[in-house]
């Protein structure tokens, strides 16, 4: 009787210790965007819990939301999973802490390589990493006797081929989306041909070039091979189009194909759907894509106790390997214990390619606003391409300014 | 109503607008002449998962400090109002002296974001306003002259546009005019051009936003018209039939006179309500061909990372003087009614 109480008790204990870790108080308030993996970190988050109090927020609009929600104080949130870009606004005003010591502390399962670390200090822990890379109908490929593509000019040669054959009549598809999505568009195209944002190293624009003209035929030539609508389509809606059949080569986010290639829709375009690496443009070798990590920070206007409380059910999350064994489909994890399936391919090759990752700048995210906006006329056909560079640059000048860059 | 009674009536209705509309506009004021202090950047090295590499940051130490002595940060006078973004004086001044011709400088000039914006603007305020108004009194008039049993049920079908949530209702138009929508489809047959794109065309966006701004507001105008139309009094217009007046002439020489008041002020409300068009910018997903004076203050306080409150409130302040300039106009006439009623 004592023994089976004794197990009973140890059996009791046992699950408590490993379901939660053992928090006592605080509050965790997550601030995350709205995709597959992110969904599974936060849910594996929640489980350890513990006596905290728990809420997340999952939103398309993130970006938009979190300087405000974080400048308050006490901040609405506690933790925002944030990515390369994303950080810079909250380190630039000053809204995340340093977790060095919590890190020290509570951070064994965490390895070294996912520290997001800015002169020493730890201000950011990354769990997986992301990054645009091309999806290929191979039935179709097959059909025309195209090989899978290597560069954009061979995307666009496929392309044309594939409408002139009277298969498709928009077969190509990316997130052209007028604002973010266009602009981070023209960032892969343009440091897949090797141009730098800004000179030496200063915050003076420097896209006005051969590079930037360049990288916006390529973008014009690829337009015109998509839906006509393609400067209202996000990764969202290419996803669509591309689950209608209506586009064999598409440029997409790695962290998008858990939903793309789930079991609802055509089984067949699942099945002809393949992911491979992201193309190079140019005649370069490295590829038109930027590497992103997503990771999460720790709101600085937050009493330490929640802090220390969130720190550790994320800690938790970015170090399980049961999380990343289970959804080994949904992500590349940068967690240890994490095997690269099929759907890391596009990341993996990234990275043996040596592309660059978006860059960490604090007036990156102004040159980003005025791509979005002064390149679209170019696209339209209303303006030539040196005017359209001209005038992201004098948008651009006239923010940072602003700003205080300049 | 003695002076006093009327202080006591309005107080609490003026206090609101005080603490609600008066104060945040004169914030709003006091921010556009203030621009961010300049950035303390320092080199530092970065590591993450791809690498270190050594790049630049904010220097929060410094940065801090300075924000302490001044929390508003640089003066910086008119200096936002006239810089490319927004009035861009020196740019226009360029434009002038280096363009061969009239039509040049108008094209460089509309290529500057506040004057794009302000051309759609007033645009969708120049042609919205009047079809409103006419709609509006058309409808009242035929709803007018119904019978009165099928009234109500045509009342409330007429309302549906000003009901349906403007957001909602910009949508379901939006995917009707798709590449694959029931609208966008057919105009590419009908114009036999497959890649005809409503979305992708800029004159097609703004003639799509303009229908669907009269779509949404001739309700509005229709509402207080047929009120309106009730208290046209019935004894001229017999005496009209009796003399033999057309329809036609019954309304321009008794109902319309009557009904003026209210016409002026739904054209007053429609045009400050139009100046302000944004939701359908933001439902059409329109950013690419279409921006206006509101969206450019939205752009600036989210579509960037960085939050440029500065730009915000010179447009937002710019806004307001030009909703006062279109309605002056109109004002100066009422007050002169008013003046020669008394």
């Amino acid at each position: 009787m004592k023994k089976i109480l004794v197990t009973l008790l140890f059996l009791l204990f046992g699950t408590v210790a490993n379901a939660d870790c053992n928090i006592k108080s605080g509050s965790i308030n997550i601030l995350a965007n709205d995709f597959p993996a992110l969904r599974t970190l936060v849910e594996t988050a929640k489980e350890c819990k513990g006596s905290a109090d728990f809420k997340v927020t999952h939103s398309a609009e993130h970006n938009k939301i979190a300087v405000p929600a974080l400048t308050a104080n006490p901040s609405e949130f506690s933790v925002r999973v944030a990515a390369n870009s994303s950080i810079v606004p909250l380190m630039n005003a000053d809204l995340i802490r340093p977790m060095n010591d919590l890190v020290k502390k509570y951070g064994k399962g965490i390895q070294e390589s996912q520290l997001i670390t800015i002169d020493g200090k730890v201000m950011a822990v990354a769990f997986m990493a992301n990054t645009q890379h091309l999806y290929v109908r191979t039935d179709v490929l097959k059909e025309n006797g195209i090989a899978i593509p290597k560069t954009y000019e061979e995307v666009v040669a496929a392309a044309e081929k594939i409408r002139a054959a009277g298969k498709m009549k928009y077969p190509y598809a990316a997130a052209y989306k007028a604002g973010w999505n266009l602009a981070e568009e023209f960032v892969n195209m343009y440091i897949g041909h090797g141009g730098e944002f800004f000179k030496d190293g200063g915050a003076q624009p420097n896209i006005n070039n051969a590079k930037g003209i360049a990288t916006l035929n390529m973008l014009k030539k690829l337009a015109d091979l998509s839906n006509p609508d393609y400067l209202t389509h996000d990764s969202e809606a290419i996803k669509v189009e591309w689950e209608s059949g209506n586009v064999a080569i598409m440029t997409l986010w790695a962290s998008r194909s858990g939903t793309l290639l789930d079991d609802e829709g055509d089984a067949k375009i699942t099945a002809a759907t393949k992911l491979v690496a992201p193309a190079t443009v140019g005649g370069g070798n490295i590829p038109a894509a930027t590497l992103w990590w997503d990771g999460f920070t720790l709101a600085k206007n937050r009493s330490d106790a929640d802090a220390e409380a969130s720190f550790r059910a994320m800690a938790h999350a970015a170090s399980s390997k049961e999380m990343v064994a289970k959804a080994a489909d949904q992500a590349v994890w940068l967690v240890e214990g994490f095997v690269p399936g099929p759907k890391s391919v596009g990341v993996i090759e990234a990275v043996k390619m040596g592309a660059k990752p978006y860059p960490m700048l604090p007036q990156m995210g102004l040159m980003h606003g005025a791509l979005g906006s002064e390149i679209v006329e170019f696209l339209q056909g209303n303006e030539s391409a040196e005017q359209a560079l001209k005038d992201v640059e004098a948008a651009y000048i006239t923010k940072a300014k602003e700003q205080g860059f300049l | 109503m003695p002076n006093r009674s009327f202080f006591w009536f309005f107080f609490p209705a003026g206090l609101a607008m005080i603490l609600f509309i008066g104060l945040p506009i004169i914030s709003t004021g006091i921010q556009s002449f203030y621009a961010q202090h300049d950035q303390i950047l320092i080199e530092v090295k970065k590591c993450d998962p791809f690498g270190c590499k050594t790049s630049v940051v904010v220097d929060q130490e410094a940065t801090s400090k300075i924000k302490e002595e001044k929390p508003l940060g640089k003066f910086n006078g008119f200096g936002t109002y006239i810089d490319r973004n927004h009035l861009a004086s020196d740019q226009v001044s360029e434009f002038w002296s280096e363009s061969k011709s009239v039509g040049e400088f108008i094209g460089k000039v509309g290529n500057l974001p506040f004057y794009k914006a302000l051309v759609f603007t007033l645009t969708y305020c120049v042609i919205v306003t009047p079809c409103v108004l006419l709609l509006g009194f058309i409808i009242a008039l035929s709803l007018n002259a119904i019978s009165r049993k099928i009234r109500g049920p045509l009342i409330f079908g007429t309302i549906l546009p000003m009901i349906v949530t403007p957001l909602v209702g910009s949508l379901v138009l939006f995917w009707m005019i798709d590449a694959e929508g029931i609208i966008g489809a057919n105009l590419q047959i009908l114009m036999d051009d497959p890649y005809l794109s409503v979305k992708s065309s800029k004159a097609l966006t703004w003639i799509t936003i303009i229908i669907y701004g009269v779509w949404h507001h001739s309700p509005f105008a229709f509402v207080v018209f047929y009120a309106a139309l009730q208290t046209v009094p019935q004894e001229p217009l017999e005496a009209s039939i009796i003399d033999g007046a057309s329809r036609f002439q019954r309304v321009k020489h008794i109902v319309l006179p009557h009904i003026y008041p209210v016409v002026t002020f739904v054209a007053l409300i429609s045009l400050m309500d139009n100046f302000r068009v944004f939701e359908p910018i933001i439902g059409f997903s329109a950013e690419g061909s279409a921006q206006s004076l509101s969206w450019l203050i939205y752009d600036n306080l989210v579509n960037e990372e960085v939050i440029l409150f500065g730009s915000a409130a010179a447009t937002s302040i710019m806004t307001i003087v030009g909703i006062s300039i279109i309605l002056t106009p109109v004002l100066l006439r009422t007050w002169k009614e008013f003046r020669t009623n008394r």
